[in-house]
């Protein structure tokens, strides 16, 4: 129980989960400065965010429900549940519990779900549009993305656990090396890139048109709840991309590398890219990665 | 208290709130965040909602008009939070003086810690403000 919470709370769970989040926000901060001919802030300046946020007074807008507070709590909880999970398989493979891949899509879910019930509870007009505009988002993405899971999944062997993928690279190669691992990887990268936010598909924080889309309302302690999700799914997301896909070896020689190249992929895309319009992003997913994961079921199916 | 100030001033988000100016001390403000003047090396940061802001950058001379919403934005504003006069119109209402529609300035309506002079201001002299401003809030002479 206490090796549990331990688990949890510290080490790969939620203080380790947050310092290299907010790290890896930092990177994408210094990266896109440097992109943009600018200096960049100091390694330590997402942490002081937080804590300046911290410090600041939470404010509740009239007439709200208990859900305006709990939703961003929820968030957090499941994100940082989802880097226990992945940090645990990782670390040591035997005692993961089958069929942990799926909770961990299950859960990956939430922090947007949890960021449009924030929003729609806060009573802010542009709030609203910012979630309705995620959840469409949600809609889009998602699809491709399970799709692409579904060709690792078949790719290695039917295993629905990360101790199986990570087994059968280790026994083959990783899956990124074959022709259905290649197509699922370029659909997972446009998902992912959706599933943070990033540009192209910033659009329900569109902040030249919403302010600040979902979070218009946040403030104080709240918003930094909020700033802590994203910033561990800026860290989850590209740890889960390299146990599906490059998940040869993933020693911490390797894995960090393996990390930074695929946050450095997410970065270069966010600055290269105007943001689209919600109907183009729901039509550019339902197309393209769409006929690309299936051609890569297909493809994983018949064994290549 | 003095770690949550000290906190602030490391990373301070600015929301800017044009009060009738005529938008050139509103450009010169963008002109801080492109490379050559780059804030964000100080943890500045352009924020939309007023939610997020610590500093409220006001700009232009306060006529009839703005200046009830310029109370309700500082009261949405959360605490702690500075307000920043940038431009004369804001300091002292510049040639409006004795207009028909701008009757006080903006000291008189909102408690304002910092003013940056100039019509507009260089860019350069907003940072020097930033700089005496951190200053003050750190209690520094």
């Amino acid at each position: 129980m206490i090796k549990l919470l331990f688990n949890y709370l510290i080490f790969p769970g939620f203080l380790f989960a947050a310092t290299a989040g907010l790290f890896a926000c930092w990177l994408d901060r210094k990266i896109s400065a440097r992109l943009q001919w600018r200096v960049g802030p100091p390694w330590h300046q997402n942490f002081t965010d937080i804590f300046k946020l911290l410090g600041k007074e939470t404010i509740v807008p009239q007439g709200v429900r208990a859900t305006f507070l709990i939703a961003p709590c929820i968030g957090l909880l499941s994100v940082v549940l989802v880097a226990a999970i992945l940090g645990q398989a990782i670390i040591s493979p035997a005692p993961g519990f089958s069929g942990d891949l799926i909770v961990v899509i299950y859960l990956l879910t939430i922090p947007p779900i949890s960021s449009v019930i924030g929003a729609f509870a806060s009573r802010n007009p542009l709030a609203s549009i910012g979630a309705s505009r995620e959840i469409k988002m949600i809609i889009a993405y998602e699809l491709p993305f399970l799709l692409a899971v579904v060709a690792v999944i078949v790719k290695s062997a039917g295993a629905i656990k990360f101790s199986g993928i990570l087994e059968h690279q280790a026994n083959f190669h990783s899956t990124a090396l074959s022709l259905s691992g290649i197509l699922a990887l370029i659909v997972c990268i446009f998902s992912v890139q959706a599933k943070l936010g990033f540009a192209p598909f910033d659009i329900s924080e569109a902040e030249q048109e919403l302010m600040a889309g979902v979070l218009i309302e946040y403030s104080g302690a709240a918003l930094a709840v909020f700033k802590l999700t994203k910033a561990i799914m800026l860290y989850t997301l590209p740890v889960l991309l390299t146990v599906l896909f490059l998940g040869k070896d993933i020693s911490a020689g390797f894995l960090v590398p393996k990390f930074l190249l695929f946050l450095i992929i997410a970065v270069l895309i966010k600055n290269t890219n105007p943001r689209l319009r919600v109907d183009q992003a729901v039509r550019f997913f339902w197309r393209l990665p769409l006929v690309l994961a299936t051609a890569a079921v297909i493809a994983a199916v018949f064994g290549f | 208290m003095s770690s949550k100030i000290n906190a602030l001033t490391k990373s301070i988000w600015v929301f800017h709130v044009s009060a009738g100016s005529c938008n050139n001390c509103d450009i010169e403000i963008l002109d801080l965040f492109t490379p050559r003047h780059d804030v964000e090396r100080f943890g500045i940061q352009l924020v939309g909602s007023v939610r997020h802001a610590d500093a409220l950058l006001i700009t232009g001379a306060m006529n009839k008009k703005a200046v009830p919403r310029m109370k309700k934005i500082y009261e949405q504003a959360p605490k702690p939070c500075v307000v920043v006069a940038v431009g004369q119109c804001a300091l002292s209402r510049h040639m409006f003086r004795y207009s028909y529609n701008v009757d006080e300035p903006l000291d008189k309506i909102l408690p304002v810690d910092l003013y940056i002079p100039g019509c507009p201001p260089k860019p350069e002299a907003m940072i020097d403000g930033i700089v005496k401003l951190v200053n003050k809030l750190k209690g520094k002479k």
